[in-house]
């Protein structure tokens, strides 16, 4: 490992304008380490060309002092964003050799503020997975190892569905990554893998350009090592779009002038319904103890009730299948990617799209056409939508009594490859915290707070008003800073 | 009312129609690409038209205006907030899989229209609602044997679905609904009613039940039946089948049918067991589109003046009759091209000629009132010479004749041609006098009672004047000179 790629991006830029290293030196350290990296699977596509095309011009830029707000920034970039001339899959097999001929809106302004491409990341096919387990291309691994004796010996997940970008920044093999974020997908790789995820208010990063799993929970946002990249990355990906209907047309913040500002009587909410059944005393303990960590710089904590919390993954697992199994009705092998030939346009169709896709997406599309069926649409869909439209009542009556919520990220740290394999309910429930905020649009982030038993990062959940994400990053840099994460995986590249 | 006469009884038509019309606008429902007719196959194709991953659909804000100010023209409600739904289906001309609709909240409410009948009378049928959709593409099977190419210029282009209530009783009204319906649209600019280019397209539904009956029977969906003349041939053959189940003591089977213009049928499609399930749902791409009462209010006051609007000014302001006045005012262009005519002039004078000689020619050359040969000046003209009595009504059919022929102006056709009317009365009387000599015998029989021949004597003075005679100075004298 080279000390270019353990430091943290705003540790780079200071660098990099100091002239301390260039932006070539930077992606070549990255790229030696991603190539170093390759057993974890994390990148799909591997684009170094690209890579040093781009650090030469950021370099250029920088001496003609046009330096962007991340120039020379090397990047991973989960393989859902579309990237012009660079093959996007979705970690599926019916993307084929799908090549965009657009950049996505998000990945356009990481470039356009300097950002460089080291490739593609691994994922969950489609974003549908919480470990990386389903991709067509195989599971990403992650540089993390368990000391108990049973995940000691086995390979772990990082975390669905961007699993491919936590174990590349966790792993020192991508400064930074983007992810996506549909029910905790990068709130939750970010804490099996100890580090910060932030999935911002739904509408202000644009989701066009980005293959589509659920359109009214989908969000792209940062995955770094540290609270001030994730509030620096952010502040490049956000921004209205008017390609995206759903984006607002909100100020975007410079969100690093809130970090490391004062706590002091901030209220922070603990929900007391979070504490489900089966939650481990390992992960209740870590839950007080950050509570305690904001307590002590200053921040008033106080109960709250999301009393409708209990149902978010029932509501969620209507939703995200519904919407996904009409999103994903346009890969049928006519225009682009895979196509298996059939005798006529049905045989076509089934052919395609039973040998495109896995079996994760077939059984959430088959759990999606059921829902939005005649006779099923009022039992499920709708009622699911007004249970949503419950949970959202709940967390505005929430945010009357406090500024930001505190709350685990997962209910574990990493499982194993082949752990909870055989049975979707119990992979489900990884997300149970994550996901009541993508149903009702709210910001979110994990700050890694401390290991398990297991020698495994354990990350805590802040949650903040719409749009509210200084507040965010404003308690999110007091815990990190409480929490003072500095644990390491096993694995870091080039080591 | 018509009924079908069956072998039992009469028996009622109940007719509902949905008419799907293409939004005149510059770029498609969703997408910036073009919408031109004509095209090459996939020249106007967005991303967002292909479906490509991650694409994105945004409502064009010209195809939302086009269907407010056409439900404003059917007098309907306006709809402040309305949701696009996804229609889900596969089809290869259908790239995302489903077609964004309205489905439970349209834009346009409630409606109606009025049909001016052919007797003079007129019925009012009700719009239930106007949503807007989505086209499809276009699956050719023509072009190769074993594969079907897909043309996607019409995928994604603004269509306004129109839904009549199941008010009509007749393939006649069917009509006038599809005529007056078309007339408003092409009058405010929302659609050009073009059927053969597929720019308005229908379907009916239809249903029989017993003459004097309330309850509705059983009805089936005729799909695509794209011009006003196979909608009354498709009524008239699915109104007879229906009544011959019926009156067979069978029953009417609820399905979609299709129009099968060669051989002049109705022909099942799918039955309702074998209907879609479409799986309907709020888009989750597009948020509910919301409209401010104010702007609604201000596209209301740019609408123009509409046919029944017209219709009645017509007649009001230029005397004309109810039936001239429909004629006229079926087009926009002919009420304009009527009104150039009439301004300062005869308007009767001038909605006759219009609607006469001018539609006639019209129709012989197959030419509409935008290419006509003789324009609304020149015709103006025309009129003023008959008005201020230089020709006779009958002389200017024949400079009518020459200026179709010709392109020249009327009042240079009359001096070229030495047809200015005579009303010299010496000149008259003269030609009386010389016919009256030289038919004594007729004469006599006149005096004797035989007043028919009073036609005769005119014709002859007519013939000798080579038809220039003023009418009514004839008229005139020769009543004097029969009677002296």
């Amino acid at each position: 490992m080279s000390d270019l790629t353990d430091i943290s991006v705003t540790e780079a830029l200071v660098g990099l304008a100091g002239k301390k290293f260039s932006a070539v030196e930077l992606a070549k350290a990255h790229i030696a380490a991603m190539e170093s990296a390759r057993a974890l699977n994390a990148f799909i596509t591997e684009t170094p060309k690209l890579a040093m095309k781009q650090a030469i011009e950021s370099d250029a830029r920088r001496a003609a002092g046009r330096a962007g707000a991340m120039d020379g920034i090397p990047l991973g970039i989960k393989d859902l964003y579309c990237t012009k001339d660079v093959r996007t899959t979705a970690a599926s097999h019916i993307l084929g050799e799908f090549t965009p001929t657009y950049e996505s809106t998000v990945t356009q302004k990481l470039f356009d503020a300097g950002c460089v491409m080291l490739g593609k990341t691994n994922l969950d096919e489609f974003a549908m997975g919480s470990s990386n387990i389903t991709s067509y291309f195989g599971p990403a691994i992650s540089p993390w190892s368990g000391k108990d004796p049973v995940k000691a010996n086995r390979k772990l997940v990082p975390g669905g569905s961007s699993g491919g970008s936590s174990a590349a920044v966790a792993g020192r093999f991508a400064m930074a990554a983007t992810g996506t974020d549909t029910g905790g997908s990068i709130r939750q790789p970010a804490s099996f893998t100890g580090i910060v995820g932030m999935k911002p208010t739904y509408g202000r990063c644009s989701r066009w350009g980005i293959v589509a799993f659920a359109s009214s929970l989908d969000q792209a946002g940062p995955m770094t090592r540290t609270v001030a990249d994730a509030a620096l990355m952010l502040r490049v990906m956000a921004g209205f779009d008017s390609k995206d209907s759903t984006s607002v047309d909100q100020a975007v913040p410079d969100f690093v002038t809130a970090l490391g500002t004062s706590i002091k009587g901030m209220k922070i909410g603990i929900p007391r319904e979070y504490r489900i059944d089966g939650i481990s005393a390992e992960i209740d303990n870590l839950w007080q103890k950050g509570a305690a960590m904001l307590r002590d710089a200053g921040a008033e904590i106080v109960e709250i009730s999301l009393p409708h919390t209990k149902y978010s993954l029932a509501v969620y697992y209507i939703i995200a299948p519904a919407e996904a199994s009409s999103n994903l009705a346009r890969y049928d092998g006519v225009r682009y990617g895979l196509r298996v030939p059939g005798e006529n346009l049905i045989n076509m169709y089934e052919n395609t799209r039973a040998e495109g896709f896995g079996k994760e997406v077939r059984r959430r599309i088959l759990i999606g056409t059921y829902v939005l069926s005649a006779g099923y649409y009022d039992a499920y869909y709708l009622k699911a939508q007004k249970v949503r439209r419950c949970i959202r009542n709940d967390f505005e009556e929430a945010f009357k009594k406090c500024d930001a919520i505190l709350t685990p990220t997962a209910p574990s740290t990493a499982f194993a490859i082949g752990e909870k394999q055989d049975d979707p309910i119990q992979m489900y429930l990884n997300d149970v915290f994550t996901v009541p905020l993508n149903l009702v649009g709210l910001p979110g982030i994990s700050v890694p707070v401390g290991l398990g038993s297991d020698g495994l990062p354990l990350g805590l959940q802040l949650i903040g008003r719409a749009f509210d994400e200084m507040t965010l990053f404003k308690a999110a840099s007091a815990l990190e800073k409480a929490a003072n994460f500095n644990h390491k995986p096993p694995f870091m590249a080039g080591t | 009312m018509a009924y079908v006469q069956g072998q039992t009884g009469e028996w009622e038509m109940v007719i509902g129609l949905e008419v799907h019309a293409q939004v005149t606008s510059n770029a498609k429902l969703f997408s910036g690409a073009a919408t031109e007719f004509g095209a090459a196959p996939n020249a106007q194709v967005s991303l967002v038209d292909a479906a490509f991953p991650g694409m994105l659909p945004v409502i064009n804000g010209k195809c939302v205006e086009q269907a407010v100010r056409t439900g404003l023209g059917l007098q309907a409600e306006i709809n402040l907030v309305s949701v696009f739904d996804r229609k889900n289906y596969f089809y290869a001309d259908l790239p995302p899989g489903y077609q964004i609709s309205q489905y439970k909240n349209p834009i346009v409410g409630k409606g109606e229209i009025v049909l001016d009948l052919a007797d003079g009378t007129s019925r009012t049928i009700g719009i239930t609602r106007l949503h807007l959709e989505q086209d499809a593409g276009k699956s050719m099977h023509d072009q190769s044997p074993n594969e079907t190419y897909v043309d996607l210029n019409r995928a994604g282009v603004a269509l306004m679905e129109i839904v009549s209530e199941p008010d009509m009783r007749s393939g006649e009204e069917a009509g006038a609904y599809l005529k007056k319906l078309r007339a408003i649209m092409r009058y405010l600019g929302t659609c050009d009613g073009n059927m053969e280019e597929g720019s308005m397209r229908c379907d009916v539904n239809l249903s029989m039940r017993r003459k004097g009956d309330t309850k509705l029977g059983t009805r089936c969906e005729i799909k695509n039946v794209n011009s006003i003349r196979f909608v009354q041939q498709a009524i008239e053959f699915e109104s007879h089948r229906q009544v011959e189940l019926l009156e067979g003591g069978n029953v009417v089977k609820q399905e979609t049918r299709l129009w099968d213009t060669t051989k002049g049928e109705t022909r099942a499609m799918r039955s309702k067991e074998e209907a879609h399930d479409y799986r309907y749902f709020p888009d989750p791409d597009l948020l509910p589109l919301k409209l401010d009462q104010k702007w609604v209010n201000d596209i209301k006051m740019t609408l123009p003046e509409l046919p029944d609007q017209k219709k009645d000014r017509f007649i009001r302001d230029y005397g004309l009759k109810s039936y001239d006045a429909m004629v006229l005012v079926a087009e926009r262009a002919s009420a304009d091209f009527f009104e150039a005519v009439a301004k300062g002039r005869d308007g009767k004078l001038a909605a006759n000629w219009v609607t006469g000689e001018f539609f006639g020619a019209l129709n012989k050359l197959g030419k509409t009132v935008n290419d006509s040969p003789v324009s609304a000046q020149a015709l103006g003209e025309l009129v003023d010479l008959i008005s201020n009595q230089t020709i006779s009504n009958r002389i200017a059919k024949d400079v009518f004749e020459a200026m179709l022929e010709t392109g020249k102006g009327a009042a240079a056709l009359v001096e070229e041609k030495g047809l200015r009317q005579v009303t010299d009365l010496g000149s008259i009387e003269k030609s009386i006098d010389e016919i009256l000599t030289a038919h004594a015998d007729k004469v006599a029989e006149y005096k004797s009672g035989k007043d028919k021949l009073f036609g005769f004597f005119v014709g002859q003075v007519m013939k000798t004047t080579g038809g220039k005679a003023n009418p009514a100075v004839l008229n005139e004298l020769l009543k004097k000179k029969l009677n002296s």
